[in-house]
């Protein structure tokens, strides 16, 4: 029972996603060229709604289910890892159009080459935690 | 319900991705959907090598219910709440895909020229998506989240090193579809 409200929020994850189609590897695309307002819309809109949601979480100090404070852990601070990382994953995300939530998702609209990607992407997860400590970060 | 068969406008789907992310802090939790891929190494037993995958995945269980969650969201979204309609892509994008190769762009959600079987079958098209899967995969780990972690949940958190990580997710973006996609498919 514990888990069924981790199944309905991922239920409702995947319905928003596909329903404002950033599941679709076209509007990726779009997004990369400036053709199209929707994606920004959908991340600007996400991000300026969770600014007042953490502000307003933080100022009343709202308890989460298990009694804490609610909050979000800080990253880490640093620089190389994230514009590196982040550059590869950007190349990753342009070329196959899905972000880790979507592939998932997509598997469930009867995508099922998406495995392939998902295959691929737990492969170059554990490819970097071996080389971890040799990378700079 | 005839709103809900439509495709949804930005300014409903971006604060329903924002209340995603507030409802898992509010369960203790976070919104990170890629730590699920190191979470699938350390249950295929990567941990007894790399310490980076030793630890106890079973405390990351709920994170792997959020993602069949999200993949039964996609069936039902997909298969029960939607009529079918195209994309309404920009033309001037439809054009750039043709002259590409991408024929019938917008009619559905992804291009059969990669992800038909066909299509991953072909040398060129399994490549395609195994590089892109792995460069998602590494890159995401490497950055510490990815589009959930950093550009929803560091960004509405103000964090610096999610700004620097979403920068980088979109200096690659823009590489890839504006200077390796002609190489790639031209």
């Amino acid at each position: 029972m514990k888990f069924l409200k981790f199944l309905l929020v991922g239920v409702v994850f995947g319905i928003i996603l596909v329903k404002s189609e950033a599941v679709s590897w076209y509007r990726i695309y779009e997004m990369f060229r400036f053709e199209s307002f929707h994606m920004y819309g959908i991340i600007g809109t996400a991000i300026a709604t969770g600014v007042i949601l953490l502000l307003i979480t933080k100022k009343f100090k709202f308890k989460n289910i298990e009694g804490g404070l609610m909050s979000v852990p800080d990253k880490e601070k640093g620089f190389t890892r994230y514009i590196l990382g982040g550059t590869l994953f950007g190349l990753g995300w342009a070329l196959s159009g899905a972000c880790p939530g979507p592939m998932y998702i997509l598997v469930g609209t009867g995508v099922f080459t998406m495995l392939i990607v998902i295959l691929a992407a737990i492969l170059g997860t554990y490819v970097y935690g071996v080389l971890k400590d040799k990378l700079p970060h | 319900m005839e709103y809900i068969l439509q495709p949804w406008p930005w300014y409903v789907s971006g604060p329903l991705l924002a209340m995603i992310m507030f409802t898992l802090i509010y369960f203790g939790k976070t919104f990170g959907m890629s730590s699920n891929l190191r979470t699938f190494c350390a249950i295929a037993g990567a941990g007894r090598k790399t310490a980076f995958f030793d630890f106890d995945w079973k405390s990351q269980k709920w994170n792997l219910v959020v993602v069949l969650g999200a993949v039964i969201g996609g069936f039902i979204a997909h298969f029960l709440l939607s009529n079918p309609v195209d994309i309404d892509l920009n033309p001037v994008t439809v054009e750039s895909l043709s002259q590409l190769g991408f024929e019938n762009a917008g009619k559905s959600l992804l291009p059969a020229e990669l992800f038909s079987w066909d299509a991953a079958f072909s040398l060129k098209g399994l490549s395609t998506l195994i590089i892109g899967g792995f460069l998602v995969g590494f890159g995401t780990r490497y950055a510490g989240g990815c589009t959930s972690g950093h550009a929803i949940t560091g960004l509405s958190n103000l964090q610096l090193p999610s700004l620097i990580a979403v920068v980088g997710f979109f200096l690659g973006g823009l590489i890839m579809i504006h200077l390796l996609f002609p190489l790639i498919f031209g």
